[in-house]
């Protein structure tokens, strides 16, 4: 018990300390897939070498979350492409090199030479079923509108992904299904879907057989590779820039479908794949820095229950008297009990994003989308618990001549205290794995390896986050059942048990 | 004691109380009697508080039960109900201590005053230390009781307090209370569906149906002068159950 506490201390005052002292680092954000956090660990590495701190947040998520991460400071730099930067980022910015420059500029944004290669969106379909149908390009997709798509999210979404082509090519499959971009290279190997949207470097194109569709009608704007970062930054750590800047035109296709492969397939991690780049490429020496397994699960761990923690402490301090308030005047209570339960109806992602430009990436935000969360359970369980009690009780109490306040701690409370602690329980159980999606803003925890584990199809990695995520909810299950030893009255605990 | 001056009083639309008039006399004990739904528990929270007449005054003493005054009168209520309302959370002393704690009493005033409480009730030493789901049902009731005298109510006002035990309980309860009140010469109301428990505990019998008082008195006026059919047959359905449950 007493070693469980000077734990969890350590870890809070750790990740404070991790903070304060980071808040001077250059921060170099990476998307949440693969070739974004190779480029993010070679913009890391080779800051830290040349002297300058720099910590790498990986795989925080989509594009709006680094975009808005960037702009708001958050982190200082970023890799990005230019298809992204007109199409979506932007928009109405002509498409060359020097017209982005110049409006980025205007932003406060500045922008590196391009990395040398283009990894622009293209269609898959098994090799096998392109020889038997003869499909070269997109064009021929048309004739068969019983093919299955089976496309990325942020591909269905975005104005230059599906929806263009779509328009351009005249496309009407019957079946489309928005699924995960790794989760879409499983499905089309097991056969469920005919056609993914690629990114012309991925690893996993000659891995699974795919053929690449030409876009014969040059729908697809260019995606050349860029770091994007805070002009301050020229200010802050001009070093910083100096070193990245040796990235540009260094990297071509066939290296960076390398490295993906590599860190995709062969399951080397992306620190280490950055390292040997450097090295071979510039006769660079990098300490790739990577974690043990047992100090990366100890770090998991701590950030996991701080977010955990954290939260749920701030939930039952506003929950609880929200409930009881909802029970005592019933008709805000109704408004109440409406709003809580309207919050839990939110995506999770869609709060965390909501969060960004109000509260930046990393914990906080997601402390706080976790602390909404955890509202509902308590105060209904309050609410319902309060309203339980006996009406006999209730009035015996009234009738006594206590104090409404000493009737509601003395009476009403403790006899509601088994509800409100398996409201309290609930809540806990599904904050932990909520907690998981953190990750996707920069929180960490068991979402962590979770997130690179769907990226790199590693089972191994996604039980490294899944299985301790579910023994921490077994304990703390288990931990209530002490905790209500305390908590709920010996009294009831007898009439409990007869 | 307790003095209602044409009281009525509505439940969602529904009169339920239909001006009541009606002398509690101090020191004594007045049984309320009559079907369910005539009113008598009603009556009741009215006079705790609980409830508040839509028409007419209600006095209690000299004072007129109001929003102002309720505080001080509940101090001056014992409350006991069916099923004892014990706290089920604490134990029987803690039930029994808790109004006096809350008002700062001694720690030695509380246990001198247990103590006398318990010889009043007869009740046995290790049972107040109990928890409320480890007693049994007279046992309950015994520390429900303590727990209403704690405070020297001057009132007593029992909800059918021997209405959930079982007859054996119930008999030798009865002869406890029936005991206690007239040590105490405490002003008692006591709800009952029982004619006999009413006659045994009261010096005045009130019966009540549909929301007024039909008929008050002893139990030999009701019996021999029935003001109408109602009481009559209120008298005779009694009778009926009796013999009926002796021939089973």
């Amino acid at each position: 018990m007493i070693f469980c506490r000077t734990n969890i201390v350590v870890c809070v005052v750790m990740l404070l300390v991790a903070r304060i002292v980071a808040a001077d680092d250059v921060q170099v954000g990476s998307k949440a897939f693969t070739e974004s956090v190779i480029l993010g660990e070679l913009a890391t590495q080779l800051g830290n070498t040349a002297g300058v701190a720099t910590v790498h947040q990986s795989q925080l998520g989509g594009t709006r979350v680094l975009w808005e991460a960037l702009r708001s400071g958050q982190i200082d730099v970023y890799p990005e492409y230019t298809g992204t930067l007109v199409e979506e980022l932007i928009p109405g910015t002509a498409a060359d090199l020097a017209a982005i420059k110049s409006e980025l500029y205007r932003q406060g944004i500045g922008m590196t030479q391009t990395l040398g290669f283009d990894n622009t969106y293209a269609l898959g379909v098994p090799d096998t079923l392109a020889r038997r149908w003869n499909l070269h390009s997109i064009s021929d997709l048309r004739k068969h509108p019983e093919f299955r798509f089976g496309l990325s999210n942020e591909f269905l979404s975005r104005k230059d992904g599906w929806p263009a082509l779509k328009r351009a090519y005249d496309l009407s499959p019957t079946s489309v299904t928005g699924l995960d971009h790794d989760l879409a290279y499983t499905a089309i190997s097991s056969g469920s879907i005919d056609v993914v949207d690629l990114n012309s470097t991925d690893a996993e194109i000659g891995f699974y057989h795919l053929l690449t569709m030409t876009d014969d009608r040059h729908v697809f704007p260019e995606y050349k590779a860029v770091f994007l970062y805070r002009l301050d930054l020229q200010d802050r750590a001009p070093e910083f820039i100096r070193a990245i800047g040796r990235l540009e035109a260094a990297i071509d296709a066939s290296t960076m479908t390398a490295m993906n492969a590599s860190s995709k397939l062969q399951k080397v991690s992306e620190a280490r794949v950055a390292s040997k780049f450097l090295m071979s490429r510039f006769q660079v020496k990098t300490d790739p820095h990577e974690q043990g397994f047992a100090a990366q699960l100890f770090t998991r761990s701590c950030e996991h229950l701080v977010l955990v923690g954290i939260s749920l402490a701030a939930s039952i301090v506003v929950a609880i008297p929200l409930g009881v308030l909802s029970f005592l005047r019933p008709r805000l209570g109704q408004v109440i009990l409406t709003l809580v339960s309207a919050i839990n109806t939110i995506p999770s992602l869609a709060l965390l994003v909501f969060m960004i430009p109000a509260l930046g990436i990393g914990t906080l935000p997601a402390i706080v989308a976790l602390f909404l969360y955890g509202l509902l359970p308590i105060v209904r369980n309050t609410h319902a618990g309060l309203a339980g009690i006996a009406a006999g009780l209730r009035e015996s109490a009234i009738v006594l001549g206590l104090s409404s306040s000493a009737r509601l701690l003395r009476i009403e409370l403790p006899l509601a205290a088994s509800a409100i602690l398996a409201g309290i329980k609930t809540a806990a159980v599904i904050n932990v794995g909520t907690a998981t999606i953190g990750a996707l803003i920069g929180a960490g925890g068991y979402g962590q390896p979770i997130l690179t584990g769907i990226r790199l199809a590693d089972y191994k990695l996604i039980l490294l986050g899944a299985v301790p995520a579910a023994i921490l909810a077994l304990l703390i299950q288990g931990g209530f059942g002490l905790v209500e030893n305390v908590v709920v009255p010996r009294g009831l605990r007898i009439k409990a048990r007869n | 004691m307790y003095r209602f001056e044409s009281v009525s009083k509505f439940y969602s639309g529904e009169l339920v109380i239909d001006n009541v008039s009606l002398t509690v006399p101090r020191g004594k004990t007045t049984a309320l009697i009559g079907p369910s739904g005539s009113g008598k528990s009603t009556l009741f929270r009215l006079m705790t508080g609980l409830a508040k007449p839509d028409a007419g005054t209600i006095y209690f003493g000299d004072q007129q039960l109001d929003d102002k005054c309720i505080g001080a009168v509940r101090k001056r209520i014992g409350y006991v109900i069916q099923e004892g309302g014990l706290f089920p959370h604490m134990t029987g002393r803690a039930n029994v201590s808790l109004m006096a704690g809350h008002l700062g009493w001694a720690r030695d005033k509380v246990e001198s005053r247990i103590l006398d409480l318990m010889k009043l009730t007869r009740l046995s030493p290790e049972v107040i230390t109990r928890y409320p789901s480890e007693m049994s049902g007279g046992q309950r009731q015994r520390v429900s009781l303590m727990r209403a005298l704690m405070l020297e109510a001057d009132v007593l006002l029992l909800d059918e307090p021997l209405g959930a035990l079982d007859p054996m309980v119930r008999a030798e309860l009865q002869q406890d209370l029936a005991e206690i009140f007239r040590r105490l010469q405490k002003t008692v109301i006591l709800v009952t569906h029982d004619l006999a428990e009413a006659a045994y505990f009261g010096d005045q019998i009130v019966l009540m149906g549909a929301g007024r008082i039909v008929q008050s008195g002893s139990i030999a006026d009701i019996q021999r002068n029935p003001v109408n059919d109602f009481v009559k047959q209120f008298v005779q359905a009694q009778r009926t159950m009796l013999f009926s449950g002796a021939q089973l």
